[in-house]
């Protein structure tokens, strides 16, 4: 009974075969989508874990030079006598026959051992670590690369470790850089209690507060979630083509399923027969999916991790691995995904009646049933994102807000170009138009599924692109107001910056020192900068908040500016007051925009800064320049070797660079997502095919070619894409609103000013229409050729 | 009006073409009514969509106030379609998507014909008065048939074909619908060519004729 019942469901898919297709096709991309984007994700949290145990001490408060140079090995002695627990650092690049390496050397007698990657301390324990030539602790990969690199000493592969790094032994380390100081000592532990302090002991050396680890991770974080948000769309969006395809075939599957009840096989088996159907399905397709979202993680993920060490300094590996793990998610989420698209379908199988009368117009009567509720179901959801938008806060609500957002609007869809439609039908006079908008009306049910999915497509795309060129825009003017400066010099120690400023005197325009500090701000790690009262910072200053007399309070020393990460963290805006080291209630003058920069930040007249902070280092300088700046910068290097010469440009062309790679992720997600809206909107349309010739026929024979029925049926899915994308056009802003103004604010605390890119849309409706025109051209076109027999079949008795 | 001359058609089969219609000929008056009767699968319908220009022939003739439509291209056979021939068949003449007045007015409106108060009357004797707001799946196989009749000659065609217009109804109903689309039709003046099975129905039409394996049989 099982295997008879079995082929009887199973020929329908031999029948049927384009519909299998579409199912297929409809899960793979969907599951494609989704696991690419995670494997990118994972990839690159992979990448970061691997960093930050490069990064070796990153954690730890660290001890450096006040004029940044090295520390000797008697500073270190000295410290360690009196009782600080620090241990030495060195950090390099030995250029080998096969490329750069970068060394770092390590004490393990002082070290804590879990700041290295995982396996360091058993190897590093045996005696060879710090015996005779040493060991350089290395990844399978650099170790292969290594393998004919003369003049190291041996290398030792650790599965953990970062490529193009060895770990070694600091005296090795020495060595091999040719160097005898340290870089830095980290603070293994807090000093022994009736240890002295650091400026008795070393007064040249300053302590530096940890790195902290989380900015990074936060910051990436946010990015991150973006991809997961776009990542689940797109397969929301894939989910709508399975949901279509799982939705006919059982439909058109009814009378077999009614024989087979009847013929008496038990309801349970039958549904137990649909169900492995449905998982095998789901099992083959997600696989293919993951395959082929292996593929689009390898073909994105270059650009990712360009984006990621651009914007956030954070290291990705170009490289993929295959993990099991995302076969398992991938799959999982395949079946889930069906499961979801085909339990009412499942439901209603259940349910289904043994012996009940024929029902033509029952599936539309209860599309307008399920129209009505979807129209409820999405009044709640906007009602819910409206609220959290007036008074939700954190990042969670964030994204809930914007999640009731899309999945109200789509489900408001059919209802708005329902609407729309009996509109233009009342506004028509000819026949042929009434009936256009009609029949145009009467399709909504069939093809609800496919518009809804183009609409979360469209107006993702109108949210992501509006939201990264608002970025880009609000970026670049802020690059050029706060890069201002034509150079930027940094000068190796304080003796060298005495000669560079008396060197550039005569050179330029003005020299404008950049001092700071690091200091807790407002209770968390942050900077305190010296400003010059010079028209390069008071005219330039992108001030988004300001109070009376920003530019003369300033200067005197009277207030000060502060970041708007610190002001919207702390709630300080102009007047309020806050604590800097010495100075318990200095008054807030003004709020500017700090783009990409995690740490709170406040900035002090010159004058005042050096009265606070006297000890801070005088080292950089940015440069104003009329004349060849080139040129200078030339000289300057030529003169000074020691000295760090960057040229505005250069800042901004990689600033903008990292911005074209991130426009590059998301126009290909932004095609990938448009393309499957347009795969359902044409899997919809040939599925609807047969089902519309009884519409059509009466109206061809009254007098209308097959070939302008064609054109009508074109004309149909151009209109209701641009009807789509017009309703598509505020929820895409409104997206973008939450993005910039909502989510922003919560994962990196600042706010961008909205912008609206018209072009960008007509461009996004050229592509719209362009999908529909493609997805309706192959249906259009069979049936301007359907052999006038199909048609006349439609009035034969034996329908 | 209507003269059909040596008309052939065949079908597509596993081996090779069936013919259908062997050489067909016969004619019709304006104003005039007959009937064609024949077994099924005898080719009654096919011959009804060639002479309404729904479908191609492979040879003869088909003259249409001495047009011949045979050698029409497709749009030139819709105009015909549209603006001379009105065609009621057995079932699902309706747009679904267009209510009842919408669906009476449609092929009028389309021919450029239309006359509100032709229509009003045709929409009351044909006992639709009330229901003018419904949908064609609100309304009863009769009914529906009836909206097919008012909706042909709404439009005023000079040559109204029918095939089993009433098939579908049963007997009472089904004479009550014909002599109704015989009254108007000779409202009208057109020439009504109907395809159907009973002898009784075929009795009411001024001439009979019957087709056989492919011909007219005198
Ligand atoms: N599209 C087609 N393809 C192949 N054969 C066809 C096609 N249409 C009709 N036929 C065949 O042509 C013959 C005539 O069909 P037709 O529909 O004209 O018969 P009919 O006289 O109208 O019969 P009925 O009284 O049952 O309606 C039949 O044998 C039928 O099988
Ligand atoms: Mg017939």
């Amino acid at each position: 009974m099982i295997r008879a019942g079995l082929h009887a469901l199973l020929s329908h898919w031999w029948r049927h075969p384009f519909q299998l297709v579409t199912l297929m096709l409809g899960l793979a991309t969907a599951t494609a989508l989704w696991s690419g984007v995670q494997a990118i994700n994972a990839e690159a949290r992979a990448s970061y874990d691997r960093a930050a145990r490069t990064l070796a001490g990153s954690e730890r408060d660290i001890l450096v030079a006040r004029d940044g140079g090295d520390i000797t090995l008697d500073t270190f002695v000295a410290l360690r006598r009196a009782g600080w627990q620090v241990s030495p650092l060195i950090e390099g690049r030995v250029d080998t026959d096969a490329g750069p390496l970068n060394v770092i050397g390590i004490d393990l007698f002082t070290l804590p051992m879990d700041d290295l990657p995982e396996g360091i301390g058993t190897f590093g324990g045996s005696p060879d670590f710090v015996a005779g030539d040493g060991q350089l602790l290395v990844s399978p990969a650099t170790q292969r690369r290594l393998a004919d690199a003369a003049g190291l000493p041996p290398r030792v592969s650790l599965a953990d470790m970062p490529d193009a790094v060895a770990y070694t032994d600091i005296g090795v380390a020495q060595r091999l850089l040719q160097r005898e100081t340290f870089d830095r000592l980290v603070i293994a532990a807090p000093p022994a209690l009736n240890a002295p302090p650091l400026s008795q002991v070393a007064p040249t050396l300053a302590r530096r507060a940890a790195r902290s680890g989380n900015d990074i991770a936060r910051l990436t974080d946010s990015f991150h979630l973006n991809l997961t948000a776009f990542g689940l769309l797109s397969f929301a969006v894939g989910l709508f083509i399975v949901r279509g395809a799982i939705g006919l075939a059982f439909e058109q599957r009814r009378g077999v399923f009614r024989t087979l009840r009847a013929l008496g096989l038990p309801a349970r088996l039958l549904l137990g027969l649909l169900v492995a159907e449905l998982l095998v399905l789901a099992l083959v397709a997600g696989a293919l999916g993951v395959a082929l979202g292996y593929v689009i993680a390898t073909l994105l993920l270059p650009d990712v991790a360009a984006t990621l060490r651009g914007l956030y300094g954070a290291e990705v590996d170009g490289a993929l691995s295959l993990r099991p793990i995302w076969w398992a998610t991938g799959l999982a989420i395949a079946v889930l995904g069906t499961a979801v698209a085909a339990a009412g379908s499942l439901w209603k199988v259940a349910h289904l009646p043994l012996f009940a009368p024929a029902q033509p117009r029952a599936w539309a009567r209860a599309s307008d049933r399920a129209m009505r509720l979807q129209a409820m179901a999405s009044a709640g959801l906007l009602a819910v994102a409206a609220l959290l938008g007036w008074v939700g806060g954190g990042l969670v609500a964030g994204f809930v807000l914007l999640g009731a957002l899309l999945v109200g609007a789509a489900l408001a869809l059919p209802m708005f170009l329902s609407v729309t439609l009996a509109a233009f039908a009342r506004l028509s006079k000819g026949p042929l138009a009434q009936w256009f908008w009609a029949d145009t009306r009467q399709q909504l049910p069939g093809l609800s599924l496919a518009l809804m999915a183009l609409l979360l497509a469209l107006a993702a795309n109108i949210g992501v692109g509006t939201m990264v060129n608002s970025f880009r825009a609000t970026f670049t003017g802020w690059l050029d107001q706060r890069l201002a400066s034509e150079l930027y010099v940094t000068a190796p120690s304080e003796a060298d910056a005495a000669d560079l400023r008396a060197w550039l005197d005569p050179r330029v325009d003005a020299i404008l020192p950049i001092r700071s500090v690091d200091a807790t701000l407002g209770g968390a790690p942050g900077e305190i900068f010296g400003i010059a009262d010079h028209p390069t910072y008071t005219d330039n200053w992108p001030l988004i908040e300001a109070g009376p007399d920003v530019r003369d309070r300033v200067a005197s020393g009277e207030a000060v500016l502060i970041n708007e990460q610190l002001a919207r963290r702390e709630t300080l805006w102009p007047g309020d007051t806050i604590a800097l080291p010495g100075w318990t209630e200095a008054t807030i003058a003004g709020v500017y925009s700090d783009y990409g920069n995690p740490t709170g930040q406040a900035m002090v007249g010159l004058s005042r800064f050096d009265a606070l902070f006297p000890e801070a280092p005088d080292l950089r300088y940015g440069l104003r320049v009329s004349g060849d700046t080139d040129a200078l910068a030339r000289d300057l290097q030529a003169a000074f070797p020691g000295a760090q010469v960057t040229d505005q440009a250069a800042i901004k062309r990689l600033s903008l660079d990292v911005f074209e790679r991130t426009f590059t992720v998301t126009a290909a997600l932004n095609v990938l997502t448009l393309s499957v809206a347009a795969l359902a909107i044409l899997t919809s349309l040939l599925t609807l095919a047969t089902m519309r010739q009884p519409q059509l026929a009466p109206v061809w024979a009254l007098g209308l070619t097959r070939a302008r029925l064609g054109q009508l049926e074109l004309l149909r899915a151009l209109l209701l894409a641009a009807l789509t994308f017009v309703a598509a056009l505020p929820v895409g802003l409104a997206l973008a609103w939450v993005l910039l103004a909502v989510i922003n604010v919560e994962a990196f605390g600042w706010r961008l000013p909205m912008q609206l890119f018209p072009r960008d849309w007509l461009w996004l409706a050229a592509l719209s229409l362009l999908a529909a025109g493609f997805a309706a051209l192959l249906p259009a076109i069979r049936l301007s050729r359907l052999p006038p027999n199909e048609l006349l079949k439609v009035f034969a008795h034996e329908r | 009006m209507l003269k059909v001359e040596k008309l052939k058609k065949s079908f597509a089969g596993a081996d090779g073409p069936v013919p259908v219609l062997r050489g067909v000929d016969l004619s019709l008056e304006a104003g005039h009514t007959l009937a064609l009767t024949g077994d099924s699968g005898s080719g009654k319908s096919t011959l009804l969509h060639l002479i309404g220009g729904l479908d191609t022939a492979d040879s003869g003739h088909i003259l249409l106030d001495g047009t011949d439509i045979t050698t029409m291209d497709d749009r030139a056979r819709a105009k015909l379609r549209r603006n001379s021939i009105g065609v009621i068949f057995q079932q699902f003449n309706l747009i679904p998507s267009l209510d009842l007045a919408a669906n009476i007015a449609f092929q009028a409106r389309l021919a450029g014909t239309y006359d509100a108060d032709w229509t009003d009357e045709l929409t009351r004797r044909l006992g639709l008065a009330d229901h003018r707001t419904k949908y064609p799946e609100q309304l009863s196989g009769g009914q529906q048939q009836r909206v097919a009749i008012g909706r042909t000659l709404a439009a005023r065609p000079r040559l109204v074909l029918a095939d089993e217009p009433t098939g579908n109804l049963d007997e009472t109903s089904g004479a009550e619908v014909l002599s109704l689309m015989l009254d108007l039709v000779g409202d009208t003046g057109a020439a009504l060519l109907v395809v159907t099975h009973s002898r009784d129905l075929a009795s009411k039409m001024e001439r009979q004729l019957h087709l056989r394996q492919g011909v007219i049989e005198r």
